[in-house]
């Protein structure tokens, strides 16, 4: 079960807009501890398209469609990122009022 | 369980969020309030800006009622009529949209147009609050000669034509009278619109693509598409998942010069602060040094051209379409405000011949009567997503009016890009409903839905709805299983029309 799966049915609020098909960046997480970010297999190249495109992207964000769940990760803490006030999308920085 | 870690940008712990059920009487989440009157808001436009912003409506506040209106009868703007028929899951989102709208407290009207239906004051009478989400159907110009020669188009009418738009089902493209076909710009859109050109007709055969266009892309001559940038590969505006595939297209070859990929100091820069600048480039740098076989007659050619500003169109000999484009070759400079790299022109001129040209250089929002709007930007002035009466400094907010997605924030960004911009507008709306900007005791009480179908019915407008669009999906559906494809995409306005009111 992948996390998205498992936030779906625990009612948690995580976007899926694709449904899990790697052509968004709506269930973008963040890892908050690096040591289970490095028990996860490297993201491929398709994955990392999407990353490209996620909103508050960090050193340790990856798409909750494909981080699958298995014992090693058990404990493992997600993160949400927050939409800010002044959000900075597609390099886009607010200009001063 | 456990400690509670803060991270810069992050909200909360996924593990902590307070679960929020999606149902009928769904409970309001953090905002205060006792019983609460309803709230009447229509959003115009059902594009994801549009959805998105009835969503987050409806969850954020009990007593929403929500009517989304929309001028065409089908629903999901561009997710419908943008995105490339290729590219099927990005539409899996209308799944989600569908949700919303099957919500009892949400009610779809197509079919009905703001400015001739009806009036956007007639509008803000009628509604607490009403939300702009009508994007941009409108076009940048370069203006420049001969730019209304025969054979050249906006990207978005093409992309409307193949996608089965019932405003461009009659384009007629002609893609018969050459072999070379140029689009201007670099973006994700210009990549649609080339790799719709170059891709294996029978590749597109399964997908939802028009008929029409699929016939007419059968008997296309073109084999050499120009994909032309003002800049260099490192101001390029597309992103890694587009050139990946177009670069990947079978029976394409890609051309690009090493010379333009060499960069300066100042693209460096640019490419240490975007990791999405630096992956294109690199998959730019990689196809540049891939060894071209020799062209046989299946083989098509794919050429991105850096460096080359668009002076004139020339006509064709006949002088009945266009024959070629005058380009000039250009540098990068400092713009010396922004440290933004401009493209300046060198003087130096070059022709490419050309039979059909494609503007892929930005879409525009349209103004609107009674509406303030920023000719410029080609946006509707705004303050967090609060209507502005001008785009001066001495602006004052006009109660009740909002605005998202392309109309808020420019024809830029992705589909998810949306859900941010609603997050946004939907916060300014809640706050001011918290404020009590939206009840006036000594005004009319704001009729909402009952409001609209007065005026609806008093101007014979005949509206579509939700359950109309469910029979004309029903309808493209079964018609597309016959050809193997995903749907059949009716077209043309009175067939539309005819299929939403079958049964």
């Amino acid at each position: 079960m992948s996390m998205l799966e498992a936030a779906h049915e625990n009612d948690i609020e995580l976007e899926g807009a694709c449904e899990g098909s790697l052509a968004c960046s709506t269930c973008h997480v963040i890892v908050m501890d690096v040591k289970d970010y490095n028990k996860l297999e490297d993201p491929t190249d398709e994955e990392n398209d999407m990353l490209d495109l996620a909103f508050g992207l960090t050193e340790t964000s990856r798409l909750g469609c494909q981080v699958i769940a298995k014992p090693e990760l058990d404990g493992v803490r997600l993160a949400l990122p927050a939409a800010t006030r002044n959000f900075a999308v597609d390099g886009f920085v607010p200009k001063p009022h | 369980m456990g400690r509670r870690l803060l991270l810069p940008h992050t909200r909360r712990l996924m593990l902590f969020l307070r679960p929020m059920r999606y149902s009928a009487s769904a409970t309001a989440t953090a905002t205060a309030g006792s019983l609460r009157d309803p709230l009447h808001v229509c959003v115009v436009g059902s594009g994801p800006a549009g959805f998105y912003t009835a969503e987050k409506m409806l969850k954020g506040r009990e007593g929403v009622r929500v009517d989304i209106i929309d001028r065409l009868p089908t629903p999901f703007g561009l997710v419908r009529s943008g995105v490339a028929p290729d590219h099927p899951e990005t539409k899996i989102v209308v799944n989600q949209f569908s949700r919303v709208a099957a919500n009892p407290r949400c009610s779809f009207f197509g079919n009905v147009t703001l400015g001739s239906d009806l009036s956007l004051s007639e509008l803000r009478k009628t509604y607490d609050v009403v939300v702009l989400a009508y994007g941009a159907e409108s076009d940048r110009s370069f203006g420049i000669p001969g730019e209304d020669l025969r054979g050249i188009h906006s990207a978005r009418e093409f992309v409307w034509w193949y996608n089965g738009h019932p405003d461009m089902c009659n384009l007629a493209p002609d893609l018969t009278n050459t072999d070379s076909a140029v689009v201007l710009g670099q973006g994700n859109v210009a990549l649609d619109v080339a790799r719709i050109l170059l891709r294996c007709t029978t590749e597109l055969a399964s997908t939802d693509i028009a008929d029409y266009a699929l016939d007419a892309l059968r008997s296309s001559t073109i084999r050499k598409v120009y994909l032309v940038g003002r800049r260099g590969p490192v101001q390029a505006a597309c992103t890694a998942k587009e050139l990946r595939e177009i670069l990947g297209l079978k029976n394409v070859n890609v051309y690009i010069k090493e010379a333009d990929l060499a960069t300066s100091p100042a693209d460096k820069e640019e490419m240490r602060n975007s990791r999405i600048k630096r992956r294109v480039y690199e998959l730019l740098s990689k196809a540049a040094t891939v060894h071209q076989e020799n062209n046989d007659n299946d083989r098509k050619e794919l050429h991105f051209v850096f460096f080359r500003k668009p002076t004139k169109f020339l006509p064709s000999e006949d002088g009945s379409t266009v024959g070629a484009m005058e380009l000039e070759k250009t540098l990068l400079k400092d713009d010396g405000a922004t440290g933004k790299q401009v493209a300046v022109g060198t003087g130096e001129f070059e022709e490419l011949k050309c039979g059909i040209v494609l503007k892929s250089i930005g879409y525009k929002s349209l103004p609107i009567e009674g509406l303030s709007f920023d000719k410029y930007r080609g946006v509707v002035p705004n303050l967090r997503g609060r209507v502005l009466s001008s785009e001066s400094e001495t602006a004052t907010v006009e109660p009740g009016l909002y605005v998202v997605g392309w109309l808020k924030r420019g024809p830029t960004g992705i589909v998810a890009t949306n859900l941010h911009c609603a997050e946004e507008t939907v916060d300014s709306i809640l706050e001011d409903d918290r404020k009590g900007l939206f009840t006036d005791p000594s005004g009319p009480k704001r009729q909402g839905r009952r409001g609209l179908l007065e005026i609806l019915e008093q101007k014979n407008a005949r509206y579509v709805p939700f359950d109309g669009w469910e029979k004309i999906d029903t309808k493209e559906k079964a018609d597309g299983e016959l050809k193997n494809k995903p749907r059949e995409k009716i077209t043309r306005w009175n067939e539309l029309l005819e299929a939403a009111r079958e049964g």
